[in-house]
């Protein structure tokens, strides 16, 4: 098979093709960043730039992390230093940059769709690193990864999101990549985080997170964000964490073998009990680790897809 | 000069000729015959034409067109003064008169607002210095529509103002609307109102649903904005005035108006065409052209605005015209300001509700043109003695959506490259040719 897709825009473009393509390419990229000398020449000469108009820690470091490893030259860009603060337009800050060739741009906007307006726009590759409440296609593609590394496969599993799937792009995200790859999904969390039509997604819907938990292979925490206590999504973080939020006693009901996942940053005591996150089952920072093989095999992908070919 | 549009088929429910092909003299300003058409051969050259011809005539050989009264949209945004780079008085007459329009009333929510008797004057005197079609200012009913205070409606209506609106902007003070309803009953002048709920709004900026929560979007539910038809119909009972709903564009709505006029409430209501045209669906791929404020809905509500205006609950279609620059539009979904160009778009796509026999030709020209005058109180209408304000039509002319030809200043138009029936083919403004298609090109 070979590689077509000059963007990585969202899970719901993508085929299962496509998305298992990606899992086996990160599944060999992996072993790079165990070896005492973490760095091949693969994409040695080209140019990632890091556009991120959002606060991130880790998906930022893991991209830049991820074009170093493959010897790429990668360049960081937020909101504040760039020209945005002087009033300059999306559009024309990034035409500027195009002028500059880089090959590979990842970006992370606030708003929905940026990434998709860009990429319309522009002649290099746009890897989406989380627009808005839309879609994170990255984090579900590594959430994937780590459940068919642990698991074994993703076809016939069951997986339980719990949270604020209104405001959650990496909710959207996992909810089309898992059914998509043979999974069944099913969501919990107050109904003011249950966003309307979910269910066209071909995912389930339970207000009581204890049946969403019972017979789930993995469960998915997401983060209440303190912000939208004000949008009166919910009345407290306390009552929260009383009906929705992953302890212990919760976990008893769950199956033996269950894998507890979370996208970071957590809030712990909130949405999940430090003894669940730091616990056995917890493969948080498995999640992470994968991150950079995805990341990896993205930015390899996108520069070696068919477009490429005759140039290398 | 007088002209003689010869063969035309008149289409106007309240004339005794009503679907009949005839000879309309046009003297001046006015409309001095109707005949039936009758034919005589030129020896000569063998053209058939209509009898009776004077050699001063300016003969419009009208066969296969329908004449109309010409159509009226009563709510535009010419943004002059203030953002005359998205249109301006003179760019937006032009493009109402290429649509077929021979008169629009221009929403107050310019810069300044039209909340003064200067501003509505200004706004006439341009009208009058480009002299195209008649444009009727909407004032405000709240100083800077900013809902806190009464405008001056009384010198407003004096100084040229048809209606109060604070379009755009709703206005969420129960009791200002009340006193706003009472104060216009002794004025003798119409309130429009925008409904919109702006804390259900909130953030949204697309139709609530399942495209919504796919896109990432935020939603802006149904309730935002019937709960607010619901409040103007119970303050038109309560107050006894006529109230107009501007841009209706949910099955709620619709069913809401429905009762009230069977219970004999004064509302009005009208619908754009992009409501019966569109759903939430046109906002794939974040196409900023099909952001606007109502947002386009769901199929329902789309099917409801057709049952809605087949059985008269929306009285009018209206464009909401409002022009935007790619300055506004050519930037993230989340920023870019609402709404869509209308005035080169809607005979056509008004047409397709005939075309799909949702309304009779006759009911169309009720809600473009009959409906809106009578809502207006203005005098209009095809039939001798009536100042001749004529909209021509080609019910055959095919073609395809290019913007880049509209005479509008903006291009933000969700149906470019559609392919339509049916469009205006003259426009005669007070016995005026203002628009003719066939001297263009």
């Amino acid at each position: 098979m070979q590689w077509m897709k000059k963007d990585i825009l969202d899970i719901q473009s993508l085929s299962v093709e496509e998305i298992g393509m990606i899992l086996d390419t990160a599944e060999n990229l992996k072993e790079i960043s165990q070896r005492p000398i973490k760095k091949v020449p693969t994409l040695r000469g080209k140019t990632v730039i890091l556009f991120f108009h959002e606060a991130s820690t880790r998906t930022r470091t893991s991209f830049d992390i991820a074009a170093k490893r493959l010897s790429a030259d990668s360049i960081s860009i937020s909101a504040t230093t760039s020209s945005i603060v002087k009033g300059e337009t999306l559009i024309d800050t990034v035409k500027n940059l195009e002028a500059m060739n880089p090959d590979i741009m990842v970006i992370r906007h606030a708003c929905s769709g940026v990434p998709h307006m860009l990429a319309r726009q522009l002649h290099f590759s746009v890897i989406n690193a989380g627009d808005g409440t839309h879609e994170h296609p990255t984090q579900a593609l590594l959430d994937m990864m780590t459940v068919r590394e642990k698991k074994g496969r993703l076809e016939g599993l069951r997986v339980a999101i719990v949270g604020d799937i209104s405001h959650s792009r990496v909710a959207r995200s996992n909810c089309l990549g898992f059914t998509k790859m043979g999974a069944s999904v099913i969501l919990s969390g107050p109904p003011t985080m249950i966003p309307s039509g979910i269910e066209s997604f071909g995912v389930s819907v339970t207000y009581r997170v204890e049946e969403a938990i019972r017979d789930a292979d993995v469960i998915m925490m997401l983060r209440i964000q303190k912000e939208r206590q004000g949008a009166f999504s919910f009345p407290s973080e306390r009552e929260y964490a009383q009906l929705f939020g992953l302890n212990l006693k919760r976990l008893e009901k769950a199956k033996d073998d269950v894998l507890i996942m979370h996208p970071g940053p957590i809030n712990r005591g909130v949405e999940i009990a430090p003894a669940v996150a730091d616990g056995p089952f917890s493969v948080i920072l498995d999640q992470v680790a994968n991150g950079v093989a995805i990341r990896m095999a993205l930015l390899y992908l996108v520069s070696g897809g068919k477009r490429n070919v005759d140039t290398d | 000069m007088s002209i003689l549009i010869s063969g035309a088929t008149l289409i106007d429910r309240k004339s005794s000729f009503n679907g009949q092909r005839v000879d309309i003299l046009v003297e001046k300003d006015r409309i001095l015959e109707i005949n039936p058409h009758k034919v005589q051969k030129d020896d000569l050259t063998g053209i058939e034409m209509a009898e009776g011809i004077q050699p001063a005539h300016r003969i419009i050989n009208a066969s296969g067109l329908w004449a109309v009264p010409g159509l009226i949209d009563m709510h535009v945004h010419f943004r002059e003064p203030g953002f005359e780079y998205k249109e301006t008085i003179e760019t937006g007459a032009k493009a109402a008169a290429w649509g077929g329009f021979t008169a629009v009333c221009t929403m107050p929510n310019t810069s300044p607002v039209n909340d003064n008797a200067q501003i509505t004057r200004f706004i006439i005197d341009q009208a009058a210095r480009v002299s195209m079609v008649r444009v009727y200012p909407v004032a405000a009913i709240s100083p800077g529509l900013k809902g806190e205070a009464l405008c001056e409606f009384g010198e407003l209506k004096s100084a040229g103002a048809v209606a109060v609106s604070d379009d755009g902007n709703p206005v969420t003070n129960n009791r200002l609307m009340r006193k706003a309803l009472e104060y216009a009953k002794g004025i003798g002048v119409l309130v429009i109102s925008h409904c919109e709920v702006p804390d259900l709004v909130g953030s949204g900026v697309m139709n609530e649903g399942a495209i919504a929560t796919l896109m990432g979007l935020a939603g802006i539910p149904n309730a935002a904005e019937s709960i607010m038809v619901a409040r103007d119909i119970s303050l038109s009972e309560l107050t006894q005035t006529p109230v107009h709903i501007a841009h209706v564009s949910t099955r709620e709505s619709v069913r809401i108006i429905r009762e009230a006029k069977k219970r004999g409430v004064k509302v009005t209501a009208e619908t754009a065409p992009h409501y019966f045209s569109l759903t939430d669906e046109a906002v794939q791929h974040y196409d900023t052209h099909a952001k606007m404020n109502p947002p386009l809905r769901a199929q329902k509500d789309r099917e409801a605005i057709c049952q809605g205006l087949a059985d008269g609950t929306i009285d009018v279609i209206a464009t909401d015209h409002a022009p935007h620059s790619v300055i506004e539009k050519d930037v993230e979904f989340d920023a870019a300001a609402n709404g869509i160009i209308g005035l080169e778009t809607s005979l056509s796509l008004s047409l397709q509700l005939v075309s799909k026999n949702i309304l009779t030709i006759e009911q169309l020209v009720e809600k473009m043109s009959t409906n809106p005058s009578q809502i207006l109180g203005l005098d209009c209408g095809l039939s001798p003695g009536k100042i001749a304000d004529i909209t021509m039509i080609d019910p055959e002319y095919r073609y395809i959506v290019n913007a880049d030809t509209f005479q509008s200043k903006s291009r933000n138009t969700p149906f470019n490259g559609w392919k339509l029936q049916g469009r205006a083919t003259m426009t005669i403004v007070g016995g005026k040719v203002v628009f003719d298609s066939t001297v263009l090109k």
